[in-house]
């Protein structure tokens, strides 16, 4: 019995190990250890043997029964793997097809810069205000110090909704100042960005409506170098870290001291080319200290508050940031434009 | 303004190069836009002395030259010009030169004869016959023509720019509309002194005088407009001899971008350069009565000015006229009919103060905007006539142009107080964040030319500008240097700062449209009257009342728009001209409705444009959901509209949120898209940006996940094809009994095998209670309790 037993084992070992079918395994888990099976054929001959023998070949009998069934399960997931490694190379894919995506759309450049700019202010604990664009010349003009008889308040500058040139459509952002200074309590931090409109044929650098900025700050004990303080910190933030800058004195109504910043060139670093007209630096915006006058129209002491403020072009900063040689391109809204930020 | 650096040195001795000058003099508050060296654009050309000139032998026009330019041996030249003799100083364009315009010059042979350069005409130079009145307009620039040039003693070889003169330093300054006076050599001059730390060395002029006769018993001046004439003031001169002016003097104009006319002219052309008072000379033939009144225009009145146009003038404008009529546009422009010409003898300068605001308008009311005039627009220094017309008298003296009458005539309407402030400098520092010295203040405002008596500053008759002690910080700030304040970070109460939820909104909006593939535009606020028509609303729609700008640009831009509708049709079209293939576009624009007080309610409008290949009515309905999903808008319903005269009549819905309309959405009418000169289908939706705002849902609320598992049943009914599939789900909605959670369409077939005019429409139900697992039966009962009620509404039938 011993040699038969041995016989099946090396026998049911080849044929497991031969097999390419999990049904197959199952044939020969049948044919070997099943009820019928040739293993349990022979066990049933144990009654046979005797006392002595019979412990020793019922354990070789267990013994071939446990290795055949491992057998079967090692060769069954074997074959497993095989198969699900064929299904997985059956189901390879080429990659490089193009996903299914949903176009995103585009942000307005202008937009674009404009964010940013909110942002870095709203970083500051600015607020963000908008105001009316039809608005009085009195908050465009006379409480910005721009009296009767300023050249820019003549119709060939600014558009009028009447005879008398009292409502109009603001040439800058300017009268949020004034807004500001009746609405909010002291102090004041805001930005304000919006349309303006100035009579101005189309061409590459002009359009009759664009976009400015407005910035302010009140409170007491606010100074020039405060200006120049948080404005280098935006240069910074919006040009990179180390941005040179410089103040320039110029002149508006409604701040004294006045200044332009200009920011080193990016593309000379300074030493003059076309890009910057071979001055080495770039106009950025204009500001100044708030004029006292400005202040006491609007009911704050200038003995006890200041303040500063700055109004900036948008189109012109975005179209420095993306290099847009032409300011109709902002307006003309063509996909293959806007598709491009 | 262009000032001429060889002028800017008799009054301050500046040495620095032209950059260097650019910026110190930007950074100090004069914008220098751009420095340029006269004649740069020359190079190798050299004075040349004709020492030899024969006829060309195969040529019956031109001469062949021996030129001595100040080498060995002289170099022949084959010129074509007739002037030329032997002799002859000549400007040499010698091989290998370069001429104004890029034109290079090389040796060659001119009919077999070779000729090493060309003899140069000064138009060749790059100037013009004003520049050099005594030399022939055609031919070569015989140098020696000029008196002045021939005094000097040229020699063969010299460089021809410093040779002639062209060779000055020109700068252009950017000057702000606050400093009138900077638009002078001398005001410039000042600032200069300044930031240099050098003195300023002015000259007071001098006049003989002693020409013939009275002066009073000449010449009588009124001023019955005294509010348009602060001041005049005025002298003459006689027995004028009007021709060129010496070089000096052209040289200075032309750098300064003047052209010389004749010595008169270009003597008040001078001063108004120098002292920044414009001055104008008459011919005292014309000034009938020897009476010079300045008074306003009677309307209707009219002029001839110099520039040769007649101008109609009205009683807002100024002029000076004799007794009969007038002679001169005050301030902007001279009459023709007393103009300098040459055989004028006696001469009335003019040296006057006009009112600034009268003199913009009525410049700009003709259209014709002078050196003068923009000066006079800024107001100037009133106490600058008197020195002006000494000044110009001085020079006629120097010129011996004239003989100079003793006497002024001044007319002083108005005596102006100077202004005194208190200096402040604690207020001063404290302003520009800066620990300046009191003394340092005062050494600057004192060398700016501001009295200074302790702490009491008297500003300059000249500085308009300055009346403020703020205007004092900027002075200061200007000269101890803007980059020398210190940066520092603001102190004080910290703000909150941020967005409000409108701003958030905005964000979001539009966020959400880049997320469903719309681009951004920007369209003009103002439109064409022209374009209502073109989106075919009625002739009585509240829309077409719009704002009008009374001075647009032109109709195009000429009111202000009520709807966003044609802008954005605007673009989509410019697009689909493009062959752009598809476009989605997005802006959040506002809108202009006049309010009674004039001024104007701008409310914000979100539009969405869209058309190509993909795009249906229901691409565009997608779209307005997702945004009306992000704000959580509850209870949204999409009515047909079939009236709006934009839109296709059967596919357009306005849609509202709980009832109220927030916006309308549809297919563009093909008439609409037809006016535009689009034949394709554009969508469009619009969506007020407050209707959104109120429409935002309530923050949520975290509801426990079902416990219970929930019974799908699908139903397919048989409607007549009029009913809409809002409605059904409304019924749907409306009969269930509260197991119903969820009603989704997922087929609407229209098709052979049903009867004629009705359609399947099939929904998926989701049923669920809260408390428990449904039974089949409940579910059957609540499908029942549907089915009976879309059949007695809508005579559904289950299919």
């Amino acid at each position: 019995m011993k040699e038969q037993l041995e016989k099946i084992k090396q026998e049911a070992l080849a044929a497991l190990g031969a097999a390419k079918e999990s049904v197959d395994l199952e044939a020969l888990r049948v044919k070997y250890l099943g009820k019928k099976g040739e293993l349990t054929a022979v066990l049933k001959q144990m009654g046979k043997l005797s006392a002595e023998e019979r412990p020793v070949i019922g354990q070789l009998a267990n013994e071939v029964r446990e290795r055949l069934t491992a057998e079967i399960e090692t060769q069954k997931k074997k074959l497993e793997e095989a198969k699900l490694e064929a299904r997985l190379e059956a189901e390879a894919l080429d990659v490089t097809i193009p996903g299914k995506k949903t176009a995103l759309g585009h942000q307005h450049p202008m937009y674009i810069a404009l964010e940013e700019i909110k942002d870095i202010f709203v970083g500051m604990g600015f607020t963000v205000l908008d105001g009316p664009e039809v608005e009085l010349a009195y908050y465009n003009f006379d409480r910005l110090n721009a009296e009767e008889g300023h050249p820019s308040r003549d119709w060939s500058d600014t558009f009028y909704f009447d005879k008398d040139s009292r409502v109009m459509l603001r040439s800058q952002t300017s009268p949020m100042q004034v807004h500001a200074m009746e609405t909010m309590e002291l102090p004041i931090r805001i930005v304000a960005p919006g349309r303006v409109y100035r009579k101005d044929e189309v061409d590459a650098t002009h359009s009759p409506m664009f976009h400015q900025v407005e910035g302010m700050v009140i409170d007491k004990n606010i100074t020039m170098a405060d200006l120049k303080g948080t404005l280098n910190t935006v240069v910074e933030q919006l040009y990179g870290k180390g941005t040179k800058t410089r103040f320039r004195p110029h002149h508006f109504p409604f701040t004294e001291p006045s200044c332009e910043m200009d920011v080193q060139c990016h593309k000379c670093g300074g030493v003059g080319c076309p890009t910057c007209k071979g001055e080495g630096w770039i106009e950025l915006l204009g500001a100044g200290m708030i004029h006292p006058k400005v202040l006491e129209m609007s009911g704050i002491d200038p003995e006890v508050y200041s303040g500063w403020a700055f109004g900036m072009g948008l189109e012109r900063t975005a179209m420095r940031r993306f290099k847009i040689a032409d300011l109709r391109l902002i307006f003309e809204n063509d996909v293959r434009f806007l598709e491009q930020f | 303004m262009l000032l001429s650096r060889k002028w800017l040195n008799e009054f301050v001795s500046v040495q620095a190069d032209d950059r260097t000058f650019a910026e110190d003099m930007t950074l100090s508050g004069s914008k220098v836009e751009v420095t340029e060296v006269e004649g740069q654009e020359i190079a190798n050309v050299v004075v040349g002395r004709v020492v030899e000139i024969k006829r060309h032998e195969n040529s019956d026009h031109m001469w062949i030259c021996q030129v001595d330019v100040g080498e060995n041996a002289p170099v022949q030249i084959v010129t074509g010009a007739q002037n030329v003799s032997q002799g002859d100083l000549v400007p040499v364009a010698k091989d290998n030169s370069t001429l104004p315009g890029g034109i290079h010059i090389t040796k060659g042979k001119l009919r077999g004869e070779e000729s090493n350069g060309m003899l140069c005409s000064y138009k060749e130079l790059g100037m013009t016959d004003n520049d050099w009145p005594h030399s022939v307009v055609d031919g070569i620039f015989l140098l020696e023509s000029d008196p002045d040039l021939k005094a000097k003693g040229l020699k063969p070889g010299d460089p021809i720019c410093p040779a002639i003169g062209l060779d000055d330093h020109v700068v252009e300054f950017e000057i702000t509309p606050n400093r009138p006076d900077c638009l002078s050599v001398i005001g410039l001059a000042r600032e200069a002194a300044v930031t240099y730390g050098k003195p300023l060395t002015l000259h007071d002029p001098v006049v003989k005088g002693g020409g013939p006769g009275v002066l009073t018993e000449l010449l009588d001046v009124e001023t019955p407009d005294p509010d348009l004439c602060p001041r005049y003031t005025a002298r003459m001169v006689r027995n004028v001899k009007i021709g060129p002016s010496p070089k000096w003097m052209r040289d200075r104009l032309r750098a300064s971008g003047v052209r010389p006319i004749n010595n008169i002219v270009d003597i008040t052309n001078y001063v108004m350069l120098e002292y920044g008072q414009p001055m104008h000379a008459f011919d005292y033939r014309y000034v009938k009565g020897g009476k010079i009144i300045v008074r306003r225009a009677k309307d209707g009145e009219s002029l001839t000015t110099l520039d040769g146009n007649e101008r109609q003038l009205n009683s807002s404008m100024l002029v000076i006229a004799d007794e009969t009529r007038a002679v001169g546009l005050a301030g902007i422009m001279g009459g023709e009919n007393s103009e300098i010409v040459e055989d004028t003898v006696d001469v009335v300068f003019e040296s006057a103060n006009f009112n600034g605001t009268s003199i913009r308008r009525t410049a700009l009311a003709l259209g014709m905007r002078t050196e003068a005039s923009a000066k006079f627009e800024k107001g100037l220094d009133i106490l600058n006539t008197l020195p002006a017309v000494d000044r110009a008298c001085e020079l006629v003296e120097l010129l011996g142009a004239g003989e100079v009458l003793d006497g002024v005539i001044d007319i002083l309407n108005f005596v102006p107080q100077p202004t005194q402030l208190d200096l402040r400098p604690d207020k001063i520092n404290a302003l520009l964040g800066t620990d300046i010295p009191a003394g340092e203040m005062c050494r600057i405002l004192t060398d700016l030319g501001f009295g200074v008596e302790g702490e009491t500053i008297t500003v300059p008759s000249w500085r308009g500008d300055v009346g403020h002690y703020s205007d004092l910080a900027e002075e200061v700030a200007r000269f101890y240097g803007y980059n020398q304040i210190p940066t520092t970070a603001m102190r004080g109460v910290t703000t909150r700062g941020g967005y409000s939820p409108e701003q958030l909104l905005e964000r979001n909006l539009g966020i959400i449209c880049r997320g469903m593939g719309f681009d951004e535009i920007i369209t003009y606020s103002f439109i064409s009257p022209t374009y209502y028509d073109k989106i075919r609303l009625p002739e009585d729609s509240p829309l077409r009342k719009s704002m009008k700008i009374m001075n647009p640009l032109g109709e195009d831009t000429s009111i202000m728009r009520t709807t966003v509708l044609p802008s954005m049709l605007e673009i989509l079209t410019r697009n689909y001209n493009y062959r752009n293939k598809s476009a989605r576009l997005y802006e959040l624009g506002r809108t202009y409705f006049e309010r009674e007080d004039g001024m104007a309610d701008e409310p914000k409008v979100l539009s969405l444009g869209l058309y190509g290949p993909e795009e249906t009515f229901f691409t565009l309905k997608g779209a307005v959901e997702t945004v009306l999903d992000s704000v959580r808008a509850q209870k949204v319903t999409y009515e047909a509209e079939k009236t709006n005269p934009s839109f296709h009549p059967g596919r357009c819905a306005r849609i509202l949120v709980d009832g109220k309309e927030v916006g309308v959405m549809g297919q563009i009418h093909p008439l609409v898209a037809a006016n535009y000169g689009v034949d394709a289908d554009l969508y469009y939706a619009q969506m007020s940006f407050d209707a959104l705002f109120a429409s935002r849902g309530a923050e949520p609320e975290y509801t426990p996940l079902p416990k219970f598992p929930a019974v799908t049943r699908d139903i397919a009914v048989l409607v007549d094809k009029a009913v809409t599939v809002g409605s059904l789900e409304a019924g749907i909605q409306s009969a269930a009994k509260g197991l119903l959670k969820d009603v989704s369409l997922f087929d609407i077939y229209e098709g052979a095998n049903l009867p004629e005019g009705k359609k399947s429409v099939a929904f998926n139900l989701v049923l669920r209670a809260d408390d428990r697992s449904l039974t089949a039966q409940e579910a059957d009962d609540e499908i029942k309790l549907v089915l009976e009620h879309l059949e007695k509404t809508f005579g559904a039938a289950l299919r």
